[in-house]
């Protein structure tokens, strides 16, 4: 391929001052939430309909042109609760749950007039207070969007735009005026820790594979993500792409590797796109190739597809994958930076930790050691969702504590029917399946990687799952293995059939076929399991059954002992009446029985027959009286 | 603190020799840690986690999978150990169908035997239900999944030693199972039946089809005359069976054993070992007179032919014509006998007693039937023969020797060495020396042909002829020799390959050990026949040369190619006609391109191209039609794909395809 060497400052100047020509810029949040709410549609009305007005607009920035609006799509923003959101610079009113219908007002009143559509603002669920810009609504204003900040900004297929934010500057810098020990250093000095689960240090990683003497090298990024929920990789792999291939660079640069693989799933099409693009855009700016940087040095980016595998996010599974054999890990050491991809020493890094290095490079370790604690420096991503007012990818440094988390950015708990509860509050699954369940004594503690794995969880990629308290703690555990059970890969035998085994046992306790036996049968095969299990998925798949456990005892207990389900949420368990101060005598739950367990005179208080109700809840649902109890 | 290079091991020091892992330091001083998954000739897989210990400061690894590093301190059976290794074994036997006492392999399982060791009296776990079907359609090995731990040792084996992966890993997490590609039968893949799998199966998983029954049944017909034959590696195995130790010489006993049970004769396959040894030494010296089809590969192999067969049939030329001894045996028995025992043909039954469940597949072979009646009826394997003795109740430690019959129960220790991994080419070279240096020499050893090792090279003179031969074991090595040959980076004159590492004697139809020394011990004990007996070279064997001179006539002859030797198919599942993935074949003739990629193979691409194949050549289309395999429309969903000139057929029948060529070659010829 015949390429052309990017001058950086050259790309940035032309940028700017292309930039500088438009007077008005719409921002559209095209990931994946609000594409799914019809963010693209949005997008459609608002170029015709500008077009329509005869407004000068551009959809894609180039030296020539000469419009005044410039719309573009960014990656995600963040607030997915509140998509399809669309924000108009440079005032920086941001519109929430946008809809085609809306877009006249936003092209008149905000476009043209530079004032605020007041009904599409945020306004508060607690307080009522409306906010027109992005960085005043609480769910922003709390974060620290140091890593994924870019995303909700930047047009991520257009590798100028990087540029002129100062993208590949450090990358210049780590082939230029670094030298690889150098830029193992300042990752080691800047304390970064592996984001895709371990917590490993990302510099000592480096360290360890620059030593190997090797002439032939890999750099991998991890971009593998698959725990339930969790989208921080994808985020960034989409509304950031060149971000993730400049810490490639740098990581390749600091341990001597001239090729690289980004391993993305399947599922991502979108985030496989933009890698691409972005890794054919780098190719031919002459950023990815022969002599990067005149180095003399080469550095080159495949892209892989996973195959719908979870456990090819564990690395040597991945390694596996990548080599065309069956996903499936293998024992620890020696490890990838000893004996790697096609067996030569290999970094493989998760997405977000690789998009965090080119941060680190350009300000500085110390700049980064100024957020976070002291054991675990910089900020997380985490993918809030559940019982929570505001759902969402949120960013904060490390130190912030989940009640800051969950009650002030994620706007506070919820109850079954979406509204604010104060006392709703009941767990948080940290971590995703390889996570654990806390309670709220643990609201306050500072999150970092030391502190969670001691109270028996994990930062892991950075799930969050928040419950209340209608939620039943034994089927939160149940779910998260079924997801590890489907997911194992069935090489080892703790992991295979201690997982199946487990899953069994809580379906017993959920159906009522189990007894106080099955909870210590249970806590000695979770124990088996996470001690023998070969890789870190099945190492890490009892912490589910083992925190829930620790933490809700008393409710493992109630389900094994009374046979009751103390949220009434396992329905085998649960026992039906009529309660006859209640009951009117209405018929209507008799019509709607579907086996016929409900009879009584009309105007009589009804009985239902126990033996048998099959407990489908259907009579509950037509009580106008709220007579029917127990299920 | 232990001392340099040495382990603290349960507190006491323990030495760091040349182990290659934890494991071997541990079972070196006499603690054997269990594993299922762990066989020192195949990769380190630790997934059965039963070889867990503690060691101070890393916690519980795989012992299996780690180095011993000097100054470890490592616990072998703390509770916590303990108890875990019994979860495992649990959560194990949960999902086996546990019918142990009907199991082939019962008593002779690891799992029940570890259950045993371990202490499991109970199950704790739900049990599997549902039942996956058993395979065995195949005439050497029955698959039955329900009893696989998954433990992949067969997986490894069949890979990592024979190089053909013909049943791998399928499905994720509790699902997965071994099987054969797309969930076929062993038989529909490129399985050569030599049952490694079997060998290294820990459990009853994989076992040796047992033909017991029609052996039985032979026996209880009065009309048949039930002959058997010997292969030389039972006699040094079958005793493992009865509590006698390995390597333990039990010809005699084997003999006494076999006529109690009703056979009629009993004669030896070395016999026939020995005039292997003379063809195949007469046309190797041909072949090297003339430099012609070197080297020469020896045949006697039966998961070695099919090998050549499915992967080098550009090198079928060079195997030795020569059929195995088993199949010697049973064409010279099946002709001669009925005469000598003056009996019909028809009731002459011919069983063999072989170390192997290859044979079991070569005995079915069309090659070696006459009239459809096979030349040896029933093979039966050392194990089966060791489980007839134990039906007929038969205390075959204590039996009295017996000696065989004559003529064919008479061998030299060439014939009888043919059962370990160099024996082939020892025996020939007795008999090539001779020819090659005019001197003769009876007690001639060529022990530097002898080893363990999977590839052995040894150059020879021998009078003013150099030799230079390989000794393969392993299909995996033997296919790697081939393609150094194909290459032209090696050259030799001989090759001997056997598919089981030793040879013979570790046949996966052997008794099942899963000791280590029991190979050398078997080897040895080959030896050790071999000079007790009173003659060494073939070609001294006065029956052999009694049946040339009244029945064979000449060595090489018209009468012994007619019985002794066979040919070779091609069994490439495409035929030679060359891939095209684009338009640019032969201009002048109408194309006729059948997709033979995956997702049309599936789909019966194969038979359709044979059965184009066929039609063209019968209709006498390949004038103007050339049929050709090409490999992915990218249309798989809708497979198979044919294109004839330009039409594309998609799901195409064999019909449909018949009328569009028709059509096509109808224009043609109006065209022309």
């Amino acid at each position: 391929m015949i390429t052309e060497k990017i001058n950086l400052q050259l790309v940035k100047d032309e940028f700017n001052q292309t930039l500088s020509r438009i007077k008005r810029r719409v921002v559209i949040c095209a990931g994946t939430g609000c594409v799914a709410n019809g963010a693209l549609d949005v997008y459609q009305a608002l170029v015709e309909l500008l077009s329509a007005r005869g407004l000068d607009i551009a959809v894609e920035l180039k030296a020539e042109i000469q419009a005044t609006v410039y719309v573009s799509k960014s990656g995600c923003q963040g607030f997915c609760q509140a998509g399809p959101l669309v924000t108009i610079e440079p005032e920086g009113f941001l519109f929430c749950k946008v809809r085609t219908g809306d877009i006249s007002d936003i092209v008149e009143q905000a476009i043209i007039g530079g004032r605020p559509v007041e009904r599409l603002l945020y306004q508060h669920p607690m307080s009522g207070q409306t906010y027109s810009k992005q960085d005043e609504i609480p769910f922003y204003k709390l974060q620290n969007r140091y890593v994924i900040g870019d995303c909700g900004v930047l047009n991520p297929e257009d590798i100028s735009e990087y540029v002129a934010r100062g993208g590949y500057e450090s990358a210049r810098r780590a082939f230029q005026a670094m030298t690889a020990e150098a830029v193992c250093e300042e990752i080691l000095a800047s304390g970064l820790r592996g984001r895709g689960g371990g917590g490993f240090s990302t510099g000592k990683k480096w360290k360890l594979t620059l030593a190997q003497p090797s002439g032939k090298k890999y750099v991998i990024c991890n971009g593998d993500e698959g725990d339930p929920g969790a989208f921080m990789d994808r985020s960034l792999m989409e509304g950031n792409p060149h971000r993730v291939i400049e810490g490639m660079m740098i990581a390749a640069r600091a341990i001597g590797a001239d090729e690289g693989y980004i391993y993305v799933r399947a599922e991502y099409p979108l985030a496989v796109e933009r890698i691409r693009k972005a890794v054919e855009d780098a190719e031919r700016a002459g950023l990815l190739g022969d002599n990067v940087f005149e180095s003399g040095l080469s550095f080159r980016i495949s892209v892989m597809e996973g195959a719908g595998a979870f456990v090819c996010g564990e690395e040597t599974a991945m390694i596996a994958s990548i080599e065309g054999h069956r996903g499936m890990p293998r024992p620890k050491p020696p490890f990838p930076a000893q004996s790697g991809l096609w067996g030569k020493p290999t970094v493989i890094n998760n997405v977000e930790t690789l998009a965090t290095v080119p941060l680190i490079i350009s300000q500085g370790s110390s700049a980064y050691r100024t957020m976070g604690t002291e054991g675990s420096p910089g900020t997380k991503t985490f993918a809030l969702t559940g019982h929570v007012a505001n759902t969402g990818l949120i960013e904060v440094p490390f130190g912030t504590t989940l009640r800051e988390i969950i009650f002030e950015i994620g706007g506070g708990v919820t109850d079954r029917f979406g509204n604010l509860d104060a006392d709703g509050f009941k767990a948080v699954q940290i971590g995703g399946p390889s996570g654990g369940c806390l309670t709220a004594a643990a609201l306050d503690m500072p999150l970092d990687f030391e502190s969670v794995k001691g109270i028996g969880a994990m930062i892991g990629s950075g799930g969050l799952v928040v419950m209340n308290q209608d939620t039943c703690i034994i089927q939160i555990a149940r779910f998260f293995m079924q997801f590890t059970q489907n997911e194992s890969c069935g090489k080892c035998v703790p992991c295979r059939e201690g997982t199946k085994q487990m899953l069994a046992m809580l379906d017993d306790i959920i159906e009522g076929r189990a007894d106080e036996g099955t909870l210590s049968l249970l806590e000695d095969l979770a124990e088996a399991v996470q001690l023998g299990s070969l890789c870190g998925l099945g190492k890490t798949a009892s912490n589910p059954v083992i925190s829930t456990l620790r933490y809700f005892r008393e409710e493992y207990l109630a389900h094994v002992q009374q046979k009751r389900c103390p949220t009434g949420q396992c329905r085998a368990l649960a026992q039906p009446e009529i309660l006859a101060a209640m009951c009117k005598g209405c018929g209507a739950c008799v019509k709607k029985c579907p086996v016929g367990a409900i009879t009584g005179e009309k105007r009589q208080p009804h009985v239902l027959s126990a033996g048998v109700c099959v407990k489908c809840g259907s009579c509950v649902q037509v009580c106008k009286f709220n007579a029917i109890v127990g299920v | 603190m232990a001392d340099k290079n040495t382990i603290l091991l349960n507190g006491k020091p323990v030495a760091i020799e040349t182990e290659k892992n934890l494991l071997e330091v541990i079972r070196k001083a006499n603690i054997e840690l269990p594993t299922f998954c762990y066989h020192s000739e195949l990769s380190v897989y630790g997934a059965c986690r039963l070889c867990i210990v503690e060691i101070e400061g890393m916690g519980i690894v795989t012992s299996c999978s780690i180095k011993a590093a000097p100054g470890m301190v490592v616990q072998t059976h703390t509770e916590r150990l303990r108890k875990m290794r019994r979860i495992y074994l649990e959560l194990l036997l949960a999902n086996h169908h546990q019918t142990c006492t009907t199991c082939v392999k019962s008593s002779m399982c690891k799992l029940q035997s570890l259950a045993a060791q371990m202490g499991v009296t109970q199950v704790r776990f739900q049990s599997k239900t549902g039942h996956q079907s058993i395979d065995s359609s195949n005439p050497s090995l029955v698959r039955d999944p329900n009893k696989c731990i998954l433990c992949g040792d067969c997986v490894r084996a069949c890979e990592e030693l024979q190089g053909i992966g013909a049943i791998d890993f399928a499905h994720r997490g509790a699902a997965t199972t071994v099987v054969p590609a797309f969930g076929k039968e062993l038989k529909q893949v490129d399985c050569v039946y030599c049952g490694l799998c079997a060998n290294v199966c820990p459990t009853g998983a994989i076992t040796p089809k047992s033909e017991i029954d029609a052996v039985w049944s032979a026996l209880g017909n009065p009309e048949k005359v039930v002959a058997a034959q010997i292969a030389p590696a039972v006699r040094v195995a079958l005793g493992e069976m009865f509590d006698l130790q390995a390597g333990q010489v039990t010809t005699g006993k084997i003999v006494a054993a076999l006529k109690m049970l009703g056979f009629n004769k009993v004669y030896d396959t070395s016999f026939a070992a020995d005039l292997t040894v003379l063809e195949e030494t007469s046309e190797f010296l041909a072949r090297k007179t003339q430099g012609k089809n070197l080297p020469q590969f020896t045949s006697c192999c039966p998961a070695w032919v099919k090998f050549a067969e499915q992967y080098l049939p550009d090198l079928l030329g060079h195997l030795s014509s020569c059929r195995s001894p088993q199949q010697m045996f049973g064409s010279l028995a099946k002709r001669t006998l009925p005469e000598q025992l003056k009996i019909r043909p028809k009731d002459l039954f011919v069983v063999s007693i072989m170390p192997c469940t290859a044979k079991k597949f070569e005995a079915h072979r069309p090659e070696f039937q006459t009239e459809s009646v096979p030349d040896v009826d029933a093979v039966l394997t050392t194990q089966e023969l060791g489980q007839m003795i134990q039906q007929a109740g038969i205390r075959f430690k204590d039996l009295t020797p017996e000696s065989m019959d004559m003529p064919m129960g008479f061998k030299t220790g060439a014939g009888v060495i043919f059962g370990a991994s160099g024996g082939v080419t020892e025996a020939v070279l007795r008999y090539a020396a001779e020819k090659l240096t005019h001197v003769k020499n009876e007690t001639a050893e060529f022990t530097e042909v002898r080893g363990l090792e999977g590839v052995r090279e040894q150059t020879l003179c021998l009078g003013e002829v150099t030799l230079k031969i390989a000794i393969v074991h392993g299909l995996r090595n033997a296919g790697g020799l081939a393609e150094a040959i194909a290459k032209g980076e090696k050259h030799y004159d001989f090759i001997e390959v056997m598919a089981c590492p030793g040879g013979c004697i570790s046949g996966a139809g052997q008794p099942v050990t899963f000791d280590r020394q029991t190979r050398a011990l078997r080897a040895e004990g080959l030896y050790n026949t071999d000079k007790t007996l009173e003659l060494h070279t073939a070609q001294d064997n006065p029956y052999l040369q009694k049946c040339y001179r009244e029945t064979l006539g000449e060595i090489g002859g018209k009468t012994a190619h007619a019985w002794l030797h066979t040919k070779y198919r091609n069994r490439k599942r495409y035929e030679d006609t060359g891939f095209t993935v684009s338009d640019n074949g032969s201009p002048q003739k109408l194309q006729v391109c059948v997709c033979v990629g995956t997702s049309c193979y599936v789909r019966g691409a194969q038979k359709l191209l044979e059965q184009m194949l066929g039609h063209v050549k019968k209709t006498g289309l390949d004038e103007i039609a050339e049929v050709r395999t090409t490999f992915c429309f990218e249309q798989c969903d809708r497979g198979p794909t044919v294109r004839i000139g330009n039409t594309v057929i998609h799901k195409c029948t064999f019909e449909q395809a018949r009328q569009e060529l028709q059509k096509q070659t109808a224009m043609v010829k109006t065209q022309a």
